[in-house]
């Protein structure tokens, strides 16, 4: 069913599928540090996932667009008028660690690629 | 890390350059975009704040129904099409900035699209095509604490997140080509035309040096002729008028300098130093740069009326080109006068001096003049010096009345940069008025005439012109604070 291969995001297949590689990369985005058993064992898991939306997909023909959205609704707004919210101390209250008023979170660019 | 250049010239003879300008601009809505959350500049740290700016679990956003207005016509200025129907969606992204670890963004449904608007420079029009126009929301602000202040080398950092969920509009540019030895010009004149725009529409305070208009510029360099483009840079934290110029011009400098001895420009985002006035690396992009969008579930799809479209295209302010048609004519200023005026980012500044009583020249005069070279010096926009065009206005008129003379007033302009009060205030503290005690400025006169027998006697063989002489020591004796025009009276009647 080559329609809907792009919903899959792949390169044209029956069969979508996940590489150990492409999990890894996604724990990292993620920041999920999987060991390397872990990999092992996430990623056929993952494709049997990846294989039973691919057979819901199946079902679906081309001018079924995928849903974002469940309801059918548009425009939900709110007018710019200013509602209370929370205290700085409030705000704080759930900080690991605060400093002069602000979250206090590790060095940022440790991570950095 | 200072990187090699290659003189101007060089890079103008050998390549082409591409820009692309993407403008973050902060609306003016009373409250955030997805929350309640009030949206003023300075407050004190995380005071403004709720659960759903915050991130916090079971918050839910709605959208202010303000800054979709705001975004459908900052689309329909830059003749954008107008989505039909358009989603959210979710950046994803890890640093403390965002509480939520995702930004609420647009992806490839932006509200605004394939628009245009054209800026002039030296009397040319360039023609700036506008890629998109998209919603999203501000992050919060990050202090980095440690021995280096910056982000690399911090020990940690502190989050205020009253920024964090404020609407911005996101404008991207279409790659501006063509622009060859102007393309700096052509950067800084269109973000001075957004900047004009957007003031105009009254969506946002588009202050550069608060960050409610924040500007990242694109470049890169083609072989001249070539039919694609080159590598591109984009250089964050441009945030003046001048800087724009400056940094479009020195990335154009540092990539012709690493392609000329055959290197390859890294893809790469730069930071751009307002001190120094050079670029640094940052992060490379690559497939690091992975947001993992998709469609905010959380909010429903925005699907504006062609009725409610319509009805706010109507209601658009003249736009800027007209607008500047109109002002030189009701000026009556020259068309080097009118751009020079535009080139200083002064439209604004004028129009104001002018509509608080001076008259068009003279506002002309201080804004582009006095002020412009001030402004300079600090290395900042005239519109951050901090002189209102009221306080121009009224110091013209306190010249206009005699009070003060034009060397009296850059005084007064001092005093008005140190923020000492009023112009009025600041005449009384300093002692600045022209004195216009007769009594003093005849002795005055009388000493200078003692002084400078020669000159006396030239002036009264009727070498009038030789009176400049006198009337300098006069104004030396009266430390400037006297009417030139009565003391060349007062000397003539005196020798004649």
């Amino acid at each position: 069913m080559p329609e809907t291969s792009e919903h899959a995001g792949g390169p044209a297949s029956d069969h979508p599928t996940i590489s150990r590689d492409e999990v890894a990369h996604l724990a990292d985005l993620a920041r999920i540090d999987l060991s390397e058993a872990e990999l092992d064992h996430l990623a056929p898991q993952l494709n049997v996932i990846l294989e039973s939306i691919a057979s819901i997909q199946g079902v679906a023909s081309a001018d079924v667009p995928p849903t974002s959205h469940p309801l059918p609704l548009t425009n939900v707004y709110r007018d710019d008028v200013e509602r209370p919210g929370l205290t700085a101390a409030e705000a704080l209250s759930g900080a690991p660690e605060e400093e002069q008023q602000r979250f206090k979170v590790p060095r940022i660019l440790g991570y950095d690629q | 890390m200072t990187a090699t250049l290659l003189s101007y010239d060089d890079v103008l003879a050998q390549f082409d350059p591409a820009l692309g300008l993407e403008v973050h601009v902060e609306l003016n809505t009373a409250t955030k975009m997805f929350c309640g959350c009030p949206t003023v500049f300075g407050a004190e740290p995380n005071t403004q704040t709720c659960p759903t700016c915050l991130g916090l679990p079971g918050s839910m956003p709605v959208v202010n129904a303000k800054a979709v207005e705001s975004a459908i016509r900052i689309g329909l200025a830059l003749n954008c099409q107008i989505a039909e129907w358009c989603r959210f969606a979710r950046k994803n992204y890890f640093y403390p900035d965002m509480p939520k670890n995702f930004q609420t963004s647009q992806y490839d449904e932006p509200i605004a699209f394939d628009g245009y608007t054209e800026v002039e420079v030296d009397g040319e029009l360039y023609r700036v095509g506008i890629e998109r126009a998209h919603m999203e929301e501000d992050t919060g602000k990050s202090t980095h604490i440690g021995t280096t202040g910056r982000i690399h080398g911090a020990d940690y950092s502190l989050v205020d997140y009253n920024r964090a969920g404020i609407p911005l509009i996101e404008i991207v540019t279409k790659p501006v080509l063509g622009t060859g030895a102007k393309a700096p010009e052509v950067a800084r004149a269109y973000v001075a035309q957004l900047r004009e725009l957007l003031l105009g529409l009254g969506v946002s305070d588009v202050r550069m040096e608060q960050g409610s208009l924040r500007c990242d510029v694109n470049l890169s360099l083609a072989p001249k002729g070539a039919d694609r483009l080159g590598i591109r840079t984009e250089t964050k934290n441009v945030n003046s008028l001048r800087s724009v110029e400056r940094a479009t011009r020195y990335e154009m400098q540092r990539h012709a300098a690493v392609l000329a001895e055959g290197g390859k420009v890294l893809q790469e985002t730069r930071h751009w130093h307002e001190d120094t006035g050079i670029t640094t690396s940052g992060r490379e992009k690559s497939d690091a740069e992975d947001y993992r969008y998709f469609p905010e579930p959380d909010l429903v799809p925005v699907a504006p009326s062609r009725d409610w479209v319509e009805q706010l295209r109507a209601e658009l302010p003249e736009p800027p080109h007209e607008k500047r048609a109109r002002l030189q004519a009701e000026w009556g200023f020259s068309d080097l006068e009118m751009r020079d005026t535009a080139g200083a980012g002064a439209l604004g500044l004028v129009a104001e001096t002018i509509a608080a009583g001076a008259s068009p020249q003279t506002a002309r005069k201080w804004w582009l003049g006095e002020l412009a070279r001030r402004a300079n010096e600090s290395e900042i926009d005239l519109g951050s010096l901090g002189v209102a065009p009221a306080d121009v206005a009224r110091v013209q008129s306190l010249v206009d009345e005699g009070t003060l003379n034009d060397k009296l007033a850059r005084q007064v302009f001092d005093g008005l940069l140190d923020g000492e009060g009023t112009p009025d205030e600041i005449v009384a503290a300093r002692g600045l008025a022209i004195v216009s005690d007769e009594g003093a400025l005849s002795a005055a006169v009388d000493h200078a005439i003692a002084a400078h027998p020669d000159v006396a006697d030239k002036i009264r063989d009727g070498k009038v012109a030789a009176a400049g002489a006198l009337i300098g020591a006069v104004m030396k004796e009266m430390r400037g604070q006297a009417d030139a025009n009565r003391v060349r009276e007062l000397i003539l009647e005196k020798l004649g």
